[in-house]
């Protein structure tokens, strides 16, 4: 009865999203007033509807409702609560269905923070959300119907995919969904900016926030993502340049260039045209990532579950969206322009150089992962992309996106002279010269050094730049949270940096065959298989490795690490065992094997891996802190 | 005219996803088509006695396929194979991947024996020699011992009416 | 970081030891090769990386083949004979991935060239 009723209101929401996508937007064409207030109550009703659905899909998985195919396949009445709700997302249908319950939510705000933005330019807003919601609704309900039920009933559910069932992976999709959807905001703005012709700084600062709010979100999703397939999936790494991962981060590089150009819009009138195909590109981006990851089409050898007949749609969806959307700037870019010149020593200058190279570089990593594709397309050869090309071409541009970056906080808008940089070169300096010198002398690595150095540099220039904008330190308490945001945020990317360096230049492993008592060297640390025993927990068989690590002979810890069998899905999960630290991070990992011809064991040194996610964990927070910039609350009387 | 660059772009991705939709990312194309079958040196899986080389596909077509006891796959297609080695239309011959004998013995003693020999390769010599990259896999040898096709998955009926057997008859003809 | 490493790594290809190579060596350049070789059964995995049967019984290849004399580029290339382009991680540079290498740097230049040639223009020339 509660799925009939959660399917009943997707179709009430499908009819409401029409309505949303086409009545406030012909009304801001007439227009008139009714039409465009209109939208406005749409968006709530629609949030509601999908709510409300949403709960009812949630309920059967709760309630552990086998006869609803979803949760007969992705449930199970012994699965912990957690998992039993994490379940409702961690398969397609419910995970589209968060998607566009997120995209609604994004809508249902705008009104309540957009109330004093020009009536037409919300309503046209409005407009394109209610279409997209109405795209994504219709997918839902031709293709992937979470409510179908079953005939005859199982007794009881297959669980959760094994790989998902873990407290970071449940947070890690919601995470990663509004940051994709979040930039749905900034795709409508764009497009009803384009509607009216006019682009301006009111325009920009209003859209900043919501910019800030899903680039942050993206970024702690990403950073979860990174984590959990750092302990989940026993490989040792904590980026693999794989293609479900590259198309989370096209997004986040052209959503950090957006908002960095609003920026430059909202204070200087700049780049109007550019960050409109920002605002939607980004989006795009988003709905390729949704594209790839649920049509198979970049899948390699290994997995299942793909399904063309959804791919189609989606892909169809996508050239709508944004054909549509680009189509209306080719027709209408000429109407919108800003002022086009600038200095090139001066913030803004700084600010289209980040923008160049960040584009630069996301368009190297599209490349990458689309390269095979397209190359298979044409001419039917198959090739891989792999970390090697990543590390000779989006490496060296991130290398001097970091050489600006360090510097041109501390240049002044308008038009600035390279003196402004005489303080940075004096600390910089020195400091980074005796860092290349000791890491070279003692981490036996020039290339080690010259990275850490660079990382240090970024560091001290945010905080020299963090100086200037303080006078020195003064009335710290009444700085600008955008300030505070700007600070962490980039010293969020110098200890990333950091921790990446040091990964790519000391980790080391090894991977072995070894049998009780027999144990593999790795940068100095010995790890010893001590014990392995197998057993059975609620809904899992498992071998249970324990490995001694010691260093110098004195021991460090214990490792515990397990391989799972999961009979009801007929998998095999690595627990890997590790030992975190803010220095060293040592791992362990247990694979296939038998007592006679041993195990298959991974021993991994990591150096400083955690300020990798320490330091992405530092961006997110500060966009959210920037949130609360009071410069961000909208004041009529400024403008 | 500078406005019109992303659509066109755009347009051009749309275009090359739209047939990538229509192509399997799991086929591989064989490097080793047109060329001998590698030297190998490997025993029999039920005579370890017997030694096995690339001579065994000297003067016969061949079906060589690439199997184990471990392959979940290898179920689906083996009833396949049982009536291909029936009909006796190819020389079968089984590579016996990653696998140890006993369980291997105990999986063909279960659902038939379709080979005429087994090479047994636990540590991939042959397979990594033959491109490999999954079970099953098959390739079709000439009578002069040179790779001719390779199929990579299940062999269904379908796949062994329309396409194999008929390259089969034409390389017998040969 | 790791691009410079690659360039010293791709330069010391061509230099390979030869003689009777120390397990120590060997194991360090087996690791090389073995990073960049995909493990064809595996998502975007070098065979160094991947606990895959197959890739174990590769690694165990690469070794062999290096501690009988081979050269780090032959491994790699006997490698390419039987997978083809595809177990190559790092796409070789020939004609049909000439676009593939060379658009980001062309994009770099294009976009610096374009900063330098927009910028410094006072707004009032205009």
């Amino acid at each position: 009865m509660i799925a009939e009723f959660g399917h009943y209101l997707l179709i009430l929401a499908l009819f409401t999203a029409l309505a949303q996508g086409s009545l406030p937007l012909f009304g801001a064409h007439k227009n008139a007033e009714k039409l465009m207030l209109f939208g406005d109550r749409a968006t709530q009703v629609l949030f509601v509807l999908i709510l409300l659905s949403f709960i009812a899909l949630t309920a059967t998985f709760i309630t552990s409702d086998f006869s609803v195919k979803l949760a007969a396949s992705h449930s199970h009445s012994m699965k912990p609560f957690l998992y039993k709700i994490s379940g409702v997302w961690g398969n397609h249908e419910g995970s589209i269905l968060l998607w566009t319950l997120m995209l609604a939510l994004y809508a249902a705000l705008i009104p309540v923070f957009g109330s004093h933005l020009p009536k037409t330019l919300k309503a046209r807003a409005i407009g394109v959300q209610g279409l997209l919601a109405f795209g994504f609704l219709a997918f839902i309900l031709f293709t992937s119907n979470p409510f179908e039920r079953l005939n005859p009933v199982p007794a009881d559910g297959l669980g959760l995919n094994p790989l998902l069932q873990d407290p970071g992976l449940a947070i890690h999709p919601p995470m990663l969904y509004m940051g994709y959807v979040g930039f749905s905001v900034a795709f409508s703005f764009s497009v009803a900016a384009l509607l009216e012709g006019k682009v301006d700084s009111l325009w920009a600062q209003w859209l900043r926030p919501w910019v800030l709010a899903a680039w942050s979100f993206l970024t702690l999703g990403i950073m979860l993502g990174s984590l959990w397939a750092y302990y989940e999936l026993g490989w040792g790494g904590w980026w693999m340049w794989d293609p479900v991962e590259n198309v989370s981060f096209m997004p986040w590089l052209a959503g950090t260039a957006l908002l960095h150009s609003i920026m430059v819009l909202g204070t200087r009138h700049k780049l109007a045209n550019w960050t409109i195909l920002l605002g939607i590109s980004t989006f795009s981006l988003s709905l390729v990532g949704t594209f790839v990851v649920r049509s198979g089409v970049l899948v390699s050898v290994h997995s299942f579950a793909t399904d063309p007949e959804r791919g189609v749609f989606i892909l169809l969806l996508l050239m709508l969206a944004t054909g549509a959307a680009l189509t209306l700037y080719a027709l209408k870019a000429k109407t919108l322009k800003g002022t086009g010149e600038f200095e090139p020593i001066s913030r803004e200058g700084g600010l289209i150089l980040n923008n160049l190279l960040l584009i630069t570089a996301c368009a190297t990593v599209f490349l990458g992962t689309f390269y095979p594709l397209f190359m298979d397309a044409i001419t039917g050869d198959k090739i891989s992309v792999g970390k090697p090309y990543f590390d000779l071409t989006f490496a060296p541009i991130m290398l001097i996106l970091l050489l600006f970056m360090g510097a041109a906080p501390l240049l002044k808008w308008r038009k600035d002279t390279l003196s402004s940089l005489k303080r940075l070169s004096i600390f910089a300096l020195p400091i980074t010269i005796l860092i290349i010198i000791l890491v070279a002398f003692f981490g036996k690595s020039v290339l080690g050094g010259i990275g850490l150095a660079i990382a240090a540099y970024l560091a001290i220039g945010t905080i020299l730049a963090f100086a200037k904008k303080t006078q020195n330190f003064k009335n710290l308490s009444r700085q600008a949270a955008g300030t505070y945001g700007f600070v962490l945020a980039h010293l969020g990317v110098a200890i990333f940096t950091a921790g990446a360096v040091a990964m790519s230049v000391w980790a080391e492993d090894d991977i072995g065959r070894l049998k009780i008592g027999e144990s593999l060297n790795v940068a100095g640390y010995s790890f010893t298989l001590d014990k392995v025993a197998p057993g059975q927990r609620e809904n899992y068989q498992y071998l249970n490795a324990k490995v001694n690590v010691e260093k110098n002979g004195k021991a460090i810890k214990t490792l515990s690490t397990e391989q799972r069998f999961y009979p009801v899905r007929n998998m095999v999960t690595t627990e890997a065992g590790f030992h975190f630290t803010l220095g060293p991070t040592i791992f362990t990992a247990i694979s296939e094997g038998n007592s006679q011809d041993g195990w298959i064991v991974r021993a991994n040194y990591h150096p400083y891996v955690t300020w990798i996610w320490i330091g992405a964990f530092l961006m997110s927070l500060a966009g959210f802190i920037s949130l609360f910039d009071r410069r961000l609350r909208f004041r009529e009387d400024v403008i | 005219m500078r406005a019109l660059i992303p659509i066109a772009l755009f347009l051009l991705m749309g275009l090359a996803f739209a047939v990538g939709l229509t192509k399997d990312p799991k086929l591989l194309p064989s490097e080793l088509l047109n060329k001998p079958v590698p030297k190998f040196t490997l025993s029999e899986l039920y005579d370890e006695t017997e030694t096995l080389t690339q001579e065994m596909f000297k003067g016969k077509v061949s079906l060589i396929n690439v199997f184990g006891s471990w392959c979940v796959a290898c179920n689906v297609e083996h009833p396949v194979l049982m009536e291909i080695s029936k009909r006796g239309d190819v020389n079968l011959i089984g590579v016996d991947w990653r696998d140890t004998r006993p369980k291997a013995k105990a999986w063909l003693e279960k659902g038939g024996n379709p080979y005429r020999q087994i090479i047994f390769d636990n540590e991939s010599v042959l397979a990594i020699k033959l491109g490999v990259s999954g079970a099953p896999e098959s390739f079709i040898t000439d009578k002069s011992g040179h790779i001719r096709y390779k199929h990579v998955g299940v062999i269904t009926p379908k796949v062994w009416q329309e396409t194999l057997l008929p390259l089969v008859e034409t390389l017998k003809a040969e | 970081m790791r691009w410079l490493l690659f360039m010293f790594m791709v330069l010391s290809f061509s230099t390979g030891a030869i003689g009777q190579p120390s397990e120590a060596e060997i194991e360090m350049r087996a690791k090389e090769v073995g990073r960049s070789l995909r493990c064809v059964v595996c998502q975007n995995q070098s065979i160094d990386e991947s606990d895959a049967p197959l890739a174990m019984d590769m690694r165990e290849l690469v070794r062999d083949r290096l501690r009988d004399g081979d050269s780090n580029t032959e491994v790699i290339s006997y490698m390419r004979e039987r997978y083809g382009d595809y177990v190559l991680l790092k796409p070789p540079v020939q004609r049909n991935t000439y676009i593939l290498w060379l658009t980001p740097f062309i994009l770099l230049l294009a976009g610096l060239g374009w900063f330098f040639v927009n910028s410094g223009r006072r707004e009032d020339e205009r």
